[in-house]
């Protein structure tokens, strides 16, 4: 068993460990260690489009996250609150982003921007207005199930007393249910934005020549050639979203212990 | 949870932003899609919508259904290789102290996280003529070869002349190993839930009364963690068959699967109708394995009552 699971991470991790390594490998091609160097992340750095990729990238996975986090959110407390006719119809519409594959939306998304019009040559950040718009189609359903997770283990009967005691709906929203909701929101803010900076396939539909993201900038790279420099632009995405990952899942698993430990108690 | 009447004010104003912007930025674009696959091109960029079923029919031509084929033998046989990599993996976890267990599925986890794109670079860089791999099986090959010298076997070359790297990349074989090493934790999750939940003291009884590890394997452990695979199996084969950028970065020339066909579609061939047209079969496709996975959940719910 113990073998087995060696076995698997060996599988899993080998590719990417050696990529991390050979981005400090002194030497131009790939096989053959060389000694450690800052040298390729210094030219990464010095690559001025890569560098403007990296900001759109950034950019992007800001909005989106905001806009997403807010959207789910809003989703999560009407699913989660609410008796509605067609509800299970309107559940199944919003989780439609997360089942279809990305391909088709991607497509999609090229279609409707390229027939409602959409400016292009914008000033920038505007002219990334299409990207994002993609990205928070695609990030807030996440959001949505993140954040009603959370919301499952919340006591309805405070809410109810904070009313009873003369709280609004909106002050009960703010000062009872945004609270308790806080890890779930920020474990989905951090998805939306992982997913958001990782995306490639929907945003290759969507980019045009002057609004590069970073995945997008790194496949063209790898398209030319394997270089140690496209190494260390991987690698510090991957530090990125390994960062990110990590507290996300921290604070789910927190906010799941929370609840566990309340049920116990 | 409220009869949405009680609060109507509360009810629309959360649900009315979202639902535009579902509406607006994706339903539109999906129904626009499906409106273009009705259509005819008529200029460089215009296509006027016919309704013709044109587009479908060329869909379904030996061509396209080679390609369809395809991609369901890849996304088939990826699901395969994970399903019978991953059960031992979810068996371990399981039976891994309580205290290893979230690191352990963590360790699967991360993996995924890490960008698409870069793992399957990070594949490029092991598969490659002369990638890690085939530097591993050399060095193999060298010291077994050196091992027979000693032996005074040498002069007989049982191994051959030299050692001849493999062609690892740029073919099928690459697109599946690249499926699998990419969609491995689809499997693990389901399975390792399924298996977590089950009663151990099935096992324990089927063991106690006589039955061998794989008679109690065969007809304890898979029956009972049957949901999770049924859940694995769908969940991993959905994404697979509907993969661009590892065929596309792994593959050949002859392992093009239907993304890659769509794609080219939209892209350099700009024949959209087309593309919308293979783009919908191919959601139609997802959404009929989400129903069967629906129904055999149902299916063994009922079974277990």
């Amino acid at each position: 068993m113990r073998l087995v699971l060696l076995g698997t991470f060996i599988f899993l991790y080998a590719p990417i460990v050696t990529l991390v390594a050979f981005s400090f490998n002194d030497s131009r091609r790939n096989i053959v260690w060389r000694g450690f160097t800052f040298k390729y992340y210094e030219k990464a750095w010095n690559n001025s489009s890569l560098v403007e990729s990296f900001a759109n990238s950034l950019t992007i996975a800001f909005l989106s996250t905001l806009i997403s986090v807010v959207l789910g959110t809003m989703t999560a407390i009407l699913l989660w609150r609410f008796r509605f006719p067609g509800k299970a119809g309107y559940e199944g519409a919003m989780s439609l982003p997360i089942v279809i594959p990305e391909i088709c939306m991607g497509v999609a998304m090229m279609a409707f921007f390229s027939r409602i019009g959409w400016p292009s040559g914008l000033p920038w950040p505007l002219n990334l207005g299409a990207i994002t718009i993609a990205h928070i189609s695609f990030s807030f359903p996440f959001v949505t199930v993140v954040v009603r997770a959370r919301l499952a283990s919340f006591n309805r009967e405070l809410e109810e007393a904070a009313k009873d005691l003369g709280a609004g709906e909106w002050h009960a929203f703010k000062d009872i249910l945004i609270p308790h909701m806080r890890p779930g929101l920020i474990a989905g803010a951090l998805l939306a934005f992982t997913l958001s900076l990782d995306d490639f396939v929907i945003t290759f539909f969507t980019s045009g020549p002057d609004t590069i993201t970073f995945p997008i900038k790194i496949y063209s790279m790898i398209r030319f050639s394997v270089t140690p420099e496209v190494n260390a632009a991987s690698a510090v995405l991957i530090a990125i979203t390994l960062v990110m990952t990590t507290f996300a899942l921290w604070f789910q698993s927190r906010s799941r212990g929370q609840s566990g430990g309340a049920a116990h108690g | 949870m409220d009869y949405w009447r009680k609060s109507p004010k509360v009810f629309w104003s959360f649900g009315i932003p979202p639902t535009i912007w579902l509406f607006a930025f994706f339903l539109a674009p999906l129904f626009l899609v499906w409106g273009l696959s009705f259509g005819e091109k008529q200029g460089i960029i215009e296509v006027a919508i016919t309704g013709t079923l044109e587009n479908y029919s060329r869909a379904v031509q030996p061509l396209y259904l080679q390609i369809f084929l395809k991609s369901f033998w890849y996304a088939g046989l990826t699901t395969f290789f994970c399903l019978v990599i991953s059960f031992p993996i979810a068996l371990a976890i399981t039976f891994a102290p309580e205290r290893w267990k979230p690191i352990l599925l963590l360790l699967v986890i991360l993996p995924f996280w890490t960008n698409l794109l870069i793992r399957t670079y990070a594949l490029i860089a092991v598969l490659r003529t002369n990638g890690y791999l085939n530097d591993l099986l050399e060095l193999i090959w060298l010291s077994a070869d050196s091992g027979l010298r000693i032996l005074g076997l040498g002069d007989w070359n049982l191994f051959g002349e030299k050692f001849n790297r493999f062609e690892l990349l740029y073919n099928n074989f690459a697109v599946v190993y690249g499926l699998v090493y990419v969609h491995l934790p689809f499997m693990v999750l389901p399975l390792y839930a399924a298996l977590d939940r089950m009663d151990r003291s099935y096992i324990e009884a089927s063991l106690d009364l006589g039955a061998g590890q794989w008679r109690t394997f065969c007809s304890v452990i898979v029956p009972l963690a049957f949901p999770g695979i049924i859940s694995g199996v769908i969940i991993t084969f959905i994404p697979a068959l509907g993969s661009y950028l590892t065929p596309d970065l792994l593959g050949g020339t002859d392992s093009q699967m239907i993304a890659n066909v769509i794609e080219r579609q939209f892209k350099s061939a700009n024949d959209w109708p087309f593309g919308a047209a293979l783009s919908f079969l191919l959601m139609y496709l997802t959404f009929f394995a989400l129903a069967v996975r629906a129904l055999l959940t149902r299916h063994n719910e009922k079974g277990l009552r």
